[in-house]
């Protein structure tokens, strides 16, 4: 009789135990997950915050000035903005249908055998350390552009008219097209394998049908593929244009840390990221204000690329019934 | 119709086979750029890869040294980072797939989390400095460092582990639950379990990811001349000695940036190999 009765009782309290210590578990991984979402947010604010004298000082005057001159206060941010987007557009120009075309070699054109290993080789290209470009970039490619490519499109490009200017300049090596050149290199890897990712779940009888057709390989990559998956495709671009934008070490070695304004591509300029790496550590505190104003700025610009990137992939998997 | 037919089959002919070449010239572009780097890396660094790396500290310029300092400070705050950065990942990523991935919240969070993942380091590291830093005197220290680098585990590891949950079979959990056995149970000893090749894998990514981490060490541990093992002082990395090394202009200094950058490089593709047969081998295991 006994034993019964501890039977029925104990399993009660047991269960009333279970139930507390569940409640407890949903409760802890639920704060962790919120505190995800604050760190972001976090992120944003603190920067803003610690940047808003600047704000208030310099206004709109400072996204449309490129006077940039931390000895008298004076903070226009105009060149930094313009070099970021300079050169992330040439990385992207480059790395777009550079990446394009090594998903479609990865996908159809390659034999079998020789898929995996490439595939692999090209994400390890994504997991070298962004510094390590920046080095291979100022002790290699910077030679290279000094000693050939410069003074060729100085002399032949130099002396078009309107796109000239972008080409004329003295044999430096730093500037806007090394930076971008490394910036290429760099994202062709993150956007080649999103790209093979997405090319890979299009539905293996679309693809039949068409070759069945007497469609070619590269009428099946472009007319069947490319459709299918257009917007992740666009999604995956985004994300490597976000890491184009925000690069830091890769650029900074690259760049010359110039905050002149030049139109030549061949001169050294200053980005966003490599001007904050750059002068940081030994800013004063209004200067160092300015720099998290621009370090939030450039949050702001990376996050509206990102969430783009991040809703067209979405949209993919949603067509797969995935999510 | 017939000569219009051709030509137009002549034409196609023709576009397939300049894509292909292309394709094929562009995998080579890839190819070819992962060959040079790695080449320039062996050819520069392997003259100083050797024990001195490991047991002298950074010297001063024209003189012999190594990068014990930055060896041991990368090993301490990376270790530190993947030590806050791992836990509240695991635990963010179980509550994705777990609890509330399908609620509201769950997909803001989980929006979140990939911006977070892919969002530039240089701007986790002024988060840090304006958060933390600041908020203690303005000094550099190797916690800020390591806070850092967690902020960059974080979302690498919530990731893969909301993933690798999710790829456990459903009736793993209703034969547990139907046993009577509590939640929190069938998480820790059930589901943990059969994911743990998974999480594991997303850990190690994080690791080769933090390691050659540069730009949010800048403003946060800063650097350090000297040998430290202070937590609370500015401290050393790999990292940070290439930066200032690398276009330093002496000659030795230069040595050893490229010879931490062949450490740094190794040490991740070493780690990058691993997590792929480990991945490998948990999906041949799931089949």
């Amino acid at each position: 009789m006994t034993h019964a009765s501890s039977s029925t009782q104990n399993p009660v309290l047991k269960d009333a135990a279970d139930a507390r210590h569940d409640r407890q578990f949903r409760w802890l991984l639920t704060a962790t997950a919120v505190f995800v979402l604050v760190t972001l947010a976090g992120a944003a604010l603190s920067m803003l915050w610690g940047g808003r004298s600047v704000l208030a000082s310099e206004g709109l005057h400072f996204f449309t000035s490129s006077d940039w001159n931390p000895v008298e206060n004076k903070y226009g941010a105009l060149v930094p903005i313009y070099g970021t987007l300079v050169t992330a557009a040439i990385a992207m120009l480059i790395a777009v249908p550079v990446s394009f075309g090594i998903a479609f070699f990865l996908t159809e054109v390659a034999p079998r055998w020789m898929r995996g290993p490439v595939g692999t080789a090209i994400e390890l290209l994504a997991g070298i350390p962004s510094i390590i470009y920046g080095m291979w970039g100022f002790f290699v490619l910077m030679p290279v552009m000094r000693e050939y490519m410069i003074p060729w499109l100085d002399t032949h490009i130099g002396p078009l008219p309107i796109i000239g200017a972008l080409f004329r300049g003295p044999p430096i090596g730093a500037g806007m097209l090394t930076s971008g050149l490394v910036l290429s290199i760099m994202v062709v890897p993150f956007i080649a394998s999103t790209m093979r990712e997405v090319f890979m779940t299009v539905p293996a009888r679309l693809k039949e049908s068409a070759y069945a057709l007497g469609a070619t390989k590269w009428e099946v990559s472009w007319d069947i593929v490319l459709p299918y998956t257009r917007s992740a495709v666009i999604g995956g671009v985004f994300l490597g244009l976000g890491r184009a934008l925000g690069e830091t070490m890769a650029v900074a070695f690259v760049i010359g840390n110039s905050v002149g304004f030049t139109t030549s591509l061949l001169e050294p300029s200053t980005t966003i990221a490599a001007l904050i790496a750059n002068d940081f550590g030994e800013a004063t505190e209004t200067y160092r204000a300015a720099l998290l104003l621009l370090g939030f700025v450039l949050f702001l610009v990376t996050f509206v690329v990102l969430a783009l990137a991040r809703l067209m992939l979405s949209n993919l998997s949603r067509k797969e019934g995935n999510r | 119709m017939s000569t219009l037919s051709i030509s137009l089959y002549q034409r196609r002919r023709i576009i397939n086979a300049l894509a292909i070449t292309l394709a094929c010239a562009a995998a080579l572009f890839g190819l070819l750029f992962l060959g040079w780097i790695l080449w320039t890396l062996l050819a520069k660094g392997i003259t100083h890869f050797n024990l001195a790396l490991l047991t002298q500290d950074q010297p001063p310029p024209m003189e012999a040294g190594g990068l014990r300092n930055a060896i041991i400070g990368s090993v301490l705050m990376c270790g530190m980072g993947v030590l806050v950065g791992a836990p509240l990942g695991i635990a963010a990523g179980t509550w994705l797939a777990e609890v509330g991935g399908h609620s509201r919240l769950g997909t803001v969070v989980r929006f979140v989390n990939d911006i977070l993942m892919s969002a530039p380091s240089i701007v986790l590291g002024l988060f840090v400095y304006a958060a933390f830093v600041m908020n203690t005197g303005g000094k550099f220290s190797a916690i800020a460092g390591a806070l850092s680098l967690a902020f960059i585990v974080l979302p690498v590891v919530v990731r893969t582990t909301d993933e690798m949950l999710r790829l456990v079979p459903i009736q793993m959990r209703e034969a547990a639950l139907s046993l009577g056995v509590p939640q929190w149970k069938v998480t820790m000893q059930v589901l943990y379990r059969s994911a743990l090749p998974g999480i594991v894998t997303g850990i190690l990514l994080a690791l080769a990811r933090i390691a050659g981490e540069t730009a949010p060490l800048l403003f946060t541990a800063f650097g350090n001349e000297f040998f430290s093992l202070k937590i609370t002082g500015a401290m050393s990395a790999v990292p940070l000695v290439m930066y200032k090394f690398a276009g330093s202009g002496f000659e030795n200094w230069e040595h050893l940036a490229w010879a931490g950058a062949l450490l740094i490089t190794l040490f991740v593709l070493a780690i990058s190999l691993i997590a792929r047969f480990l991945l490998l081998r948990n999906r041949a295991s799931h089949d």
